[in-house]
């Protein structure tokens, strides 16, 4: 791998000047006196703003906060796939917007959300909607499951002792077929689509205390508000988090996973069956994919059919940033992507949200080509 | 009416391939008149077919003529693709990004030409020549200390490129008044307002484009290029989505207020004709054979084979990579100015990262590493589907079009699948074939070897 034979190559050259004292690659100082130089700028930029405007500061956070947390569930499903079969699943953002979809028509065409309702009229609505959304949500997460393993088996199983460049090939025009075969109009059509969310949302603002936001009356200048929305995605992300640690670390399913991640062929002599451990890891990925999804369309209220594109390569690099087959890693570095686009997005400006995120993937791929949490690739004998 | 035209597609297409096989069989031969001779043949031939027309019917219509152009221009970007990919083994998807690139900087040279302006044409030569000296500069000093980081590198360079960036528009600001006089008032148009002089800067402008793609690759495949081949390609990814962003935010973010942004850049000059698009084709023609057929070339094959073992040989690994994506880029530059002043319309959405798949999977197609494979599948992916299949699905109602895109995904699939190794593997015609360079190489030293055969029979 290239990344690390630079490494190599700088380890040599300072090898051979090792024996007449240490030191390092020359000029290495530049570099670094150089990214040094931009990361002050970058922090005296964002504190100088944070300073004169605090309350629009801890707005941008909690916004970033909202993104992160749902680029977290999508960041997820691409580390582990990512630590198990060393491919980068396009795919993965198509099953997020297919996600986004199935919950679109669920709630819209069939109203699947007020079927206790309709079910059992004496019942709590409020309960009701909880049972319901509920419903709406696992719904798409298993279309998601069975989206995620078909892909799996139809397409990337036959190609798995190809070269990785054939993979990631097929997992683009897999992407591009769930894009535009969505996009057909007997499908899901090309158009953006006004996104209803089955329960209703509740905001509030914060000042001097937590007040709910009452439609109809302007909340005073200058407050942080949030929504339950936002309470929603934190927790799903946050308990998602907390069930795939259990899985991973604690479960047999989890052993088998890191054991295959590890090493396939010593998994396969110890009795794992790698296949079906790669395809419960699609599972599992994309289960978790479609939730963001529900979430992103809830949140965002639009969704189209190349809504997972961005969302799926940021999500991407936040799993690289937190060090790609980390689970943890893939949290932190989908909360970090996410206050580095809020903050562009408030500071700097819009556009420049994508550019500002894939330039935090080439410097982190330059200065720690392992991540902030990965482990470094093992040497093969 | 229909029908005749899907029967004349496909004549036209098995015409156009008999006439590649025909160009590089003549490229082919030995002797340079030989050469000289097919080039005239083949540019004369396509030449009268344009301009035959019997009666009301045009044997090829101004449609036709499009999609030759779109064919040509697609040729380009994929011959480097093919360089960067096929050959060398870099998995980029940045090549879309650099034709939008080379596009937007020759339209707006031309553009700001037919207003009176030189600017465009000062600025962006100065810096391209300034850039490159830079480049050879820097390059030069960091020669003695080896072994330096590629952060470090890249900061030098970028530091450099900046600094000659503001220096030729300094320095373009001072000279371009001097030139404006020339240009006349629209009563008395001056010397530089003929069409001769439109032309020469129309030259100009297509290789400054082909060359300021080719530094910015420079600056941006330095660092990313050290990345490992997934890695690579999400970046590459992630620069097209930039230039993409940046291309529809040019009259703002960008200080460009003649390309207007994502409303798009009207108002360019239309000067590709088939001379002008021959031109070029050959001349990207000869640069990728030449780089892929010399020892540079074969040390890229080695690089993409095994990069240990290239390593071992001697063959600066990073810098070959780095050199192949440079001239990949410098293809696809020239490819986009071509584009550009066919089109004479210029939007952000067609430089799409969407769209910057169809390269890739030309590519695929025609083989990776078959020069002749990408060219006959750029001549046959445009010809088949933005003429064939789109007035075929035509017929069936207003929304069959979008299953293009449904169809050739799975096309795509089903080639991997099956035939990953492209439709044409890796065979080559003519002028492409290693065997020319064989054959004389071994009728040199065919003397020789015979010698020596026939020695050791005696003894």
């Amino acid at each position: 791998m290239p990344a690390s034979t630079v490494t190599t190559k700088a380890e040599a050259v300072s090898r051979t000047r090792g024996s007449k004292g240490r030191r390092g690659p020359p000029l290495a100082w530049v570099g670094w006196a150089f990214l040094i130089l931009l990361a002050v700028m970058t922090v005296a930029y964002v504190a100088g703003k944070a300073w004169s405007n605090p309350v629009l500061f801890l707005q941008n956070l909690l916004d970033g906060l909202k993104l992160g947390f749902v680029y977290a569930l999508i960041a997820l499903g691409y580390t582990m796939v990512y630590g198990i079969v060393k491919l980068i699943n396009f795919a993965h953002g198509d099953i997020f917007m297919v996600g986004a979809f199935t919950s679109f028509y669920a709630v819209s065409r069939f109203s699947l959300h007020e079927w206790p309702l309709a079910v059992f009229p004496g019942i709590d609505p409020g309960l009701s909607i909880v049972i319901g959304s509920l419903t709406v949500v696992l719904l798409s997460m298993a279309v998601c499951v069975i989206l995620g393993v078909t892909i799996e088996r139809v397409a990337y199983k036959p190609l798995r002792d190809a070269p990785r460049i054939a993979a990631l090939i097929t997992a683009i025009g897999v992407s591009f077929f769930l894009e535009f075969f969505g996009a057909l109009p007997f499908v899901f059509s090309g158009r953006f689509i006004p996104y209803k969310a089955p329960f209703p949302t509740v905001a509030w603002y914060i000042k001097d205390g937590i007040h709910p936001i009452v439609s109809g009356v302007a909340s005073p200048d200058n407050t942080i508000s949030f929504s339950n929305i936002f309470l929603f995605i934190a927790a799903a992300s946050i308990l998602v988090q907390i069930l795939l640690q259990f899985i991973v670390k604690r479960t047999k399913i989890g052993i088998a996973m890191r054991a295959s991640s590890y090493d396939k062929p010593t998994a396969r002599l110890m009795g794992i069956n790698v296949d079906r451990i790669i395809s419960f890891t699609f599972a599992i990925g994309s289960a978790f994919a479609g939730l963001g999804g529900v979430l992103y369309a809830i949140a965002y209220s639009s969704i189209w059919t190349q809504l997972g594109i961005l969302p799926g390569l940021k999500a991407f690099v936040a799993a690289v940033l937190g060090g790609i087959g980390s689970i943890p890693g893939a949290f932190v570095g989908a909360l970090i992507m996410g206050q580095a686009e809020a903050m562009t997005m408030s500071y700097i400006s819009t556009p420049m949200r994508d550019a500002v995120a894939f330039t935090i993937l080439i410097i982190v791929l330059l200065v720690k080509p392992t991540g902030l949490f990965g482990e470094p690739a093992q040497e093969k004998a | 009416m229909e029908l005749g035209y899907l029967i004349g597609t496909i004549v036209k297409m098995v015409a156009l391939v008999a006439w590649i096989y025909g160009l590089f069989w003549g490229l082919g031969r030995k002797r340079i008149w030989q050469k000289a001779a097919t080039l005239v043949l083949a540019f004369a031939v396509i030449q009268a077919v344009i301009w035959t027309k019997i009666g009301n019917f045009a044997l090829f219509s101004a449609f036709d003529q499009g999609l030759l152009f779109q064919a040509i221009t697609m040729t380009m970007v994929v011959l480097g693709l093919n360089l960067i990919y096929g050959f060398n083994g870099q998995f980029s998807l940045a090549q879309w990004g650099f034709y939008g690139i080379g596009a937007y900087c020759a339209a707006d040279i031309t553009y700001r030409w037919t207003n009176g302006d030189p600017s465009g044409l000062i600025v962006v030569g100065l810096g391209v020549i300034l850039g490159a000296a830079a480049l050879g500069g820097v390059a030069k000093l960091l020669k003695k200390k080896r072994g330096i980081p590629v952060l470090s590198a890249f900061t030098f360079y970028l530091f450099a490129l900046v600094a000659v960036g503001v220096l030729s528009v300094w320095l373009g600001s001072l000279i371009s008044p001097l030139f404006v006089p020339l240009f006349g008032t629209p009563d008395a148009p001056g010397a530089l307002a003929s069409p001769i002089a439109l032309q020469a800067a129309f030259f100009l402008s297509v290789l400054f484009a082909g060359a300021f793609a080719a530094e910015v690759s420079f600056l941006f495949g330095l660092p990313v290029l050290s990345l490992g081949s997934d890695y690579f390609g999400i970046a590459t990814l992630g620069f097209a989505i930039v230039v993409k962003t940046l291309l529809v935010n040019s009259d703002t973010i960008l200080p460009f207020k003649e390309m207007k942004g994502g409303r798009g850049m009207l108002g360019i000059p239309k000067l590709t004709n088939w001379a002008w698009a021959f031109i070029f084709l050959v001349l990207v023609l000869v640069i990728i054979r030449n780089f892929v057929r010399s020892s540079t070339g074969r040390a890229t094959l080695a690089v993409r084979e095994d990069e240990i073992a290239a390593r071992a040989m001697g063959i600066d690994v990073a810098g070959n990579k780095l050199l192949s994506f440079v001239v990949g880029s410098f293809v696809a530059g020239i490819g986009g100015a071509i584009y550009a002043h066919y089109m004479g319309f210029l939007a952000p959405a067609s430089f799409d990262f969407i769209a910057g798949f169809n390269p890739l999977i030309i590519v695929v197609f025609g083989g990776l590493g078959s020069m002749t494979g990408s060219i006959v599948a750029s001549f046959g992916w445009i010809f088949f589907l933005e003429g064939f299949l789109r007035i075929l699905l035509g017929q069936f109602g207003t929304d069959a079009p979008s299953w293009r895109f449904v169809l050739y995904p799975i096309t795509l699939l089903l080639l991997m699948l099956v035939r990953p190794q492209g439709l044409l593997g890796t065979i080559e015609w003519g002028f492409f074939k290693a065997d020319v360079l064989r054959k004389r190489l071994t009728g040199a030293l065919g003397g020789l070897s015979r010698g020596t055969k026939a020695e050791k029979a005696g003894e």
